[in-house]
């Protein structure tokens, strides 16, 4: 890849001898008002990217947390048209946002539509977890010509020269998910994580951020030193779930990131 | 157009349709899979193996079975069964459970994991898993846990633990989403069984494959009996592995009208029903881009049918493919309209079908009456109907 002037989500989440925190908030959720508020309030927290996740009936990589934040956002009217309008209102408090989807919604929309409306709200990056990099095209090449980040992931089962692959593919960061499963918090992680990290930092000069299960100080120590970024979703979502923004989290979990 | 290139997936797709849509956590068990399969495919000891199976444990070749007072009663057009009814625990999907369990074994994974509907596949799962020795999951919506109570027994004596799902619609898509969230946790101990030929590739491609028996027997049989192929092919679709395994021997033949049949549930108009080919758009459900029933949005759409194996609101990506180059034409019928052929076929030919196959009989007695004395038809007869009892009295 031509070296190239780092995109923003790139200078927002390279670590600079600290961990930069990303928060995961599911955009409906409760409903449509809520999450902008809960979202200009986490856009305040000190966080380095907020993603947005876009409901799905059907979400193959998440745990229970967020699949029932999206059946409740649904079951309030949440849509893609709507979702963006809460990434427009939340991203225009300065954070950098991160559409999380999945495929058949954007497909559905039309992905050139579904690029061009993202990048007018002011997204910054796109994460499509059921769009392997077989498949990418042309979603991404939609998402790439709207000036969009494609971020894709590799997993604990990713063999070394598809690592090489999917970073390739990648631009703003490469998100690196640390479990082998489906989203939700967990109390330990797994004592791979740091050689999956290493193997995947050796292969990009983008930043990396570590995600899937990621929810206490003691994970961001873990983490700090071997990855760029953490992301943290189910255990914030289960705070809004209970009526909570997730700030107090957040502002929790940065402490250990420093 | 050939067989060969109607039927094998380029990269994983029939024509635009198929892929491999799922988490990357996934990708290398589905590449291993792909690789394991067409090693197994093309070794003789594995087709010996899976040969003898189906004969002593099947119960391969199934019958054709000419159902003649149905015939008579459809105005004459000769009506024959493809008996997949007789298969060890009454339906087709042990065909392909019995493949992919000796591919498990092959592979080296000892924890199996299936979703069921109606239980058919369930069954199968739990009894290949008892067969071979292997640890058997089922997943299973909380509504067709109710409905189809038999298979939940049967599963649980064959040593299955039965999970109940919970969410969405509380069927068969939601039992398919909790399946494929277990493999992505433990891939790498686990083999998915998929039921049907649906999910990323090459889970069509290799159930086909496992299903194609039923057709390539069917075809040799009817060559046989009469010196000559049926008219038209009937099978019911839902994910549609019994539709494809009949169809795959006839692609060939150009005179072979193809015909297959969805669930119109209470109408396809109402929107309560299953039809994905009939009344969806294309898009991607379960790892691969088919026909999907889906709201404006791309979310999922809650499915109806009276039969619990074809209320499900994909299909698989061949089926697919040949909708839409017009190999196959597929059709939809009501669930008032198959419980009258369930009851008209249990009275007039002494054997009780599936609620799933009696949509394609139902079909059947529409085209005889058009095609009159002298048309033939042949009916994949998918499954017994004994698991229905409780769907037919209320009905």
């Amino acid at each position: 890849m031509v070296a190239k002037a780092g995109t923003r989500l790139e200078s927002a989440l390279r670590a600079r001898g600290d961990l930069k925190l990303v928060a995961y908030m599911m955009a409906g959720h409760p409903t449509a008002k809520r999450s902008i508020d809960v979202g200009k309030r986490l856009a305040g927290s000190g966080i380095a990217a907020l993603e947005i996740g876009i409901p799905h009936s059907d979400p193959l990589a998440d745990g229970p947390v967020i699949q029932r934040a999206g059946q409740v956002a649904l079951e309030h009217g949440m849509t893609v048209s709507g979702a963006l309008d809460v990434a427009k209102a939340v991203g225009a408090e300065g954070v950098p946002v991160v559409l999380m989807t999945y495929i058949n919604p954007v497909l559905s929309y039309d992905p050139r539509k579904f690029s061009a409306e993202a990048a007018q709200a002011g997204v910054a990056g796109v994460i499509v977890p059921d769009l392997p990099i077989e498949e990418a095209e042309p979603v991404t090449g939609w998402l790439r010509s709207a000036a969009l980040d494609t971020i894709f992931m590799v997993a604990p089962t990713t063999p070394p020269d598809r690592i090489t692959a999917v970073c390739s593919h990648s631009s703003g960061f490469v998100y690196c998910v640390t479990v082998t499963g489906i989203t939700g918090a967990r109390k330990e992680l797994p004592e791979g994580m740091p050689a999956l990290l290493k193997e995947v930092k050796k292969r990009t000069s983008l930043p990396v951020a570590a995600g899937f299960g990621i929810s206490r100080q003691e994970h961001m120590k873990a983490l700090r030193g071997h990855a760029d970024a953490a992301v943290v979703g189910s255990a914030i979502v289960d705070e809004i779930e209970r009526g909570g923004d997730g700030v107090a989290l957040v502002r929790e979990l940065l402490k250990a990131c420093r | 157009m050939s067989r060969a290139a109607l039927t094998h997936p380029v990269d994983g797709r029939f024509g635009a349709f198929g892929g491999q849509y799922v988490p990357e956590t996934l990708m290398s068990a589905l590449h291993e899979l792909e690789d394991m399969w067409h090693e197994a495919k093309a070794d003789p000891q594995f087709q010996l193996e899976l040969a003898g199976h189906r004969r002593a444990f099947i119960g391969r070749p199934t019958p054709l079975y000419a159902a003649t007072r149905l015939s008579e009663h459809f105005g004459g057009t000769r009506i024959h069964f493809k008996r997949e009814d007789l298969c060890h625990t009454g339906a087709h999907k042990l065909n392909n459970a019995v493949g992919q369990a000796l591919l498990a074994l092959r592979m080296g994974k000892k924890r199996i994991i299936a979703e069921t509907g109606a239980g058919q596949h369930g069954v199968a799962a739990a009894t290949v898993c008892a067969r071979f020795g292997l640890d058997c999951t089922v997943y299973m919506g909380t509504e067709d846990m109710r409905r189809q109570s038999m298979n939940v027994r049967r599963m649980k004596l064959l040593g299955a633990q039965v999970v109940e799902v919970t969410s969405g619609s509380k069927t068969l898509k939601d039992a398919t989403t909790e399946a494929i969230r277990d493999w992505v946790t433990n891939v790498r101990t686990t083999h998915y069984i998929i039921g049907s030929a649906v999910g990323p590739h090459p889970y069509p491609e290799m159930v086909r494959d496992l299903q194609r028996v039923i057709g390539d027997e069917a075809r040799e049989q009817y060559l046989s009996l009469d010196g000559k192929l049926p008219d038209v092919v009937v099978a019911c679709v839902g994910g549609g592995s019994n539709a494809i395994g009949i169809f795959t021997a006839f692609i060939d033949d150009r005179d072979v009208a193809l015909v297959g049949v969805e669930a119109a549930g209470k109408g396809i108009k109402t929107g309560e029903h299953a039809a994905s080919l009939v009344g969806g758009r294309p898009g991607v459900l379960h790892g691969s881009y088919s026909y999907v029933l889906q709201n404006g949005d791309g979310q999922i759409l809650p499915t109806h049918s009276i039969s619990a194996g074809l209320d499900y609101p994909g299909v698989g990506p061949e089926h697919a493919f040949l909708r839409d180059i017009e190999r196959v034409e597929y059709v939809a019928v009501t669930d008032k309209d198959a419980l009258a052929a369930f009851k008209l076929c249990t009275r007039l030919e002494g054997i009780m079908p599936a609620l799933e196959p009696a949509h394609a009989i139902h079909h059947a007695g529409v085209i005889a009456r058009e095609l009159g004395p002298g048309g033939s038809i042949l009916v994949c007869l998918s499954g017994r109907g004994d698991k229905d009892m409780d769907s037919v009295d209320g009905g």
